[in-house]
């Protein structure tokens, strides 16, 4: 087992395009994205316009092209996927090159866009829309305990790693899944924990 | 299953985002009101405990991994409302912080992998450990949900690509569907599994679920319940009625044929190509519920083999 971890880039410094408000920021890609997908196909001007605009952006807020390639390739395999399919047997209404160049420039979008924005503001903006605290509650409480799990599931891995030999492989599914099992026992039992310390600073 | 920005267009996108909405929102006010809380917390660690178990690759043959979705094992470990909330902060969270999955089409994944997958998984869960009772019949429980569950999903979202005229639904469903028919082998395995590694390391986490997800419930998780089916109609019914050209015949009725045929169209081959692409979904559909039956056949093995192995521990 491997517990592979998707790349987040935090950028360096202050610029100009980290300094926008976040909701100017999200609502402008939003936008981008929402017409991107809306205008019918063959309009390459846009295309060429938005590419720049995020050209633009990507010199300003100082992110690496190697890290945007990264992401987007990690990202593509669902895009190469279906633009295959859709190339080689051309039964969609939609050409494959203008599926692909939407795709690529809705997901370059949202990739800078939030590399430049802290998770924290984009949760900010979801109050502000007015989305149920519950559901905002929840997702601050997963962005906190994210990573804190992912450590805590790559120890338990070790830790058996170090103590049984290498399982065998018929075993090897059943040793994941205990790791897992008991993943959600500690994170529920970690959930009582926090509960506590919540009421103990006055939560309802 | 992420559905990137791009493959769906507005009408498909603009649906499956009411129907989430709806369904998001119905959830939300079941479990407001039926969880302690006491156990708000817990729906965000789950959710963080979701996402890490997705990160868990299990090993496939031929050096290929395969990982959890989760959304029937949430749903049999909390029940379907705090399943649907946990999954949908899953997604939302690995939309805008990892770009995985589409902004516009958000709805739409919220629709396959957290509604249609809990509430799927769910009801097919609470079914089966109602027929076979015991630790035996809730193992082949999940693992059955987890595979439909799976199943469904990729339906309904080869449903939504093929009406927004990505694909034609005379390839999508195919491919989808005999594709997840084989990832949901492993989602169903790891699901049993993983219940079963709770079950032993904590057995009263899940009876407080088994109690009082009985009788008190069935009026909340009714409303998002009828809300799926809806979105499954919606998704799948236009092709499945009259399956060569059911997306044609669509378009005709909402008029806009017209508007989508002329500018894009540059395929050598038009909507009627090789008669065996339509053989392939009706074998697709045979093969369906043969496949059905097998893999219900299968998770009661599993469910025999696991319980009596832990028995004799």
């Amino acid at each position: 087992m491997s517990v592979h971890w998707p790349g987040h880039y935090h950028g360096a410094g202050d610029n100009l395009v980290r300094r926008l408000p976040a909701t100017v920021k999200l609502g402008v890609a939003l936008g981008l994205i929402l017409v991107t997908v809306l205008l019918p196909p063959d309009q390459g001007m846009w295309y060429v316009a938005v590419a720049g605009l995020l050209f633009l952006e990507m010199i300003i807020s100082r992110i690496s092209v190697l890290f945007l390639a990264k992401r987007l390739l990690l990202l593509m395999p669902f895009v190469f996927g279906v633009v295959l399919v859709n190339a080689l047997a051309p039964t969609g209404r939609v050409n494959w090159r203008v599926l692909a160049v939407k795709s690529s420039l809705c997901l370059l979008t949202v990739i800078l866009a939030a590399n430049t924005t802290p998770f924290s503001e984009t949760l900010r903006v979801l109050k502000k829309i007015r989305v149920p605290a519950l559901l905002t509650t929840t997702i601050a409480l997963m962005h906190r305990y994210l990573f804190v799990l992912a450590d805590e599931a790559e120890r338990m891995r070790r830790a058996r790693a170090s103590r049984t030999f290498t399982p065998q492989r018929r075993f090897q599914w059943h040793a994941l899944a205990t790791v897992v099992g008991q993943l959600f026992v500690r994170a529920s039992e970690r959930a009582e924990r926090i509960y506590d310390a919540m009421c103990a600073r006055g939560w309802k | 299953m992420h559905i990137p920005d791009g493959f769906i267009d507005g009408k498909t996108a603009a649906t499956a985002a009411v129907i989430s909405f709806a369904s998001v929102g119905l959830a939300l006010r079941q479990v407001r009101r039926e969880l302690p809380p006491r156990k708000v917390p817990l729906l965000g660690l789950s959710a963080a405990f979701l996402f890490a178990a997705q990160m868990v690759n299990f090993p496939v043959a031929g050096g290929t991994s395969g990982h959890l979705v989760g959304g029937a094992l949430v749903a049999a470990l909390l029940g379907p409302g705090a399943a649907v909330v946990v999954v949908t902060t899953v997604l939302i969270v690995q939309c805008f912080l990892f770009q995985d999955g589409g902004v516009l089409a958000l709805g739409a994944n919220i629709f396959n992998m957290a509604i249609v997958n809990s509430v799927a998984g769910y009801a097919i869960y609470r079914l089966v450990s109602r027929v076979l009772p015991g630790t035996r019949g809730r193992l082949t429980a999940i693992a059955f949900a987890g595979w439909s569950a799976t199943v469904l999903a990729a339906i309904c979202c080869a449903g939504q690509l093929a009406w927004s005229g990505t694909i034609a639904w005379s390839a999508a469903f195919p491919a989808m569907t005999v594709v997840h028919m084989l990832i949901g082998i492993g989602e169903g395995v790891i699901s049993a599994l993983v219940l079963l590694a709770v079950e032993r390391a904590r057995p009263d986490l899940l009876s407080a679920v088994q109690k009082d997800g009985g009788s008190g419930r069935v009026g909340g998780f009714l409303g998002y319940g009828l809300l799926a089916v809806l979105g499954i109609a919606i998704f799948i019914a236009p092709f499945a009625c009259s399956w060569p050209d059911g997306l044609d015949s669509v378009a005709e009725k909402f008029g806009f044929v017209h508007k989508t045929l002329q500018p894009m169209l540059t395929a050598p081959v038009p909507d009627y190509q090789m008669p065996g692409i339509h053989w392939a979904v009706g074998a697709t559909a045979v093969a369906g519920s043969v496949g059905t039956l097998i893999v219900f056949a299968g998770a009661m093995l599993l469910g025999r083999w696991l319980s009596s192995k832990t028995e004799k521990r």
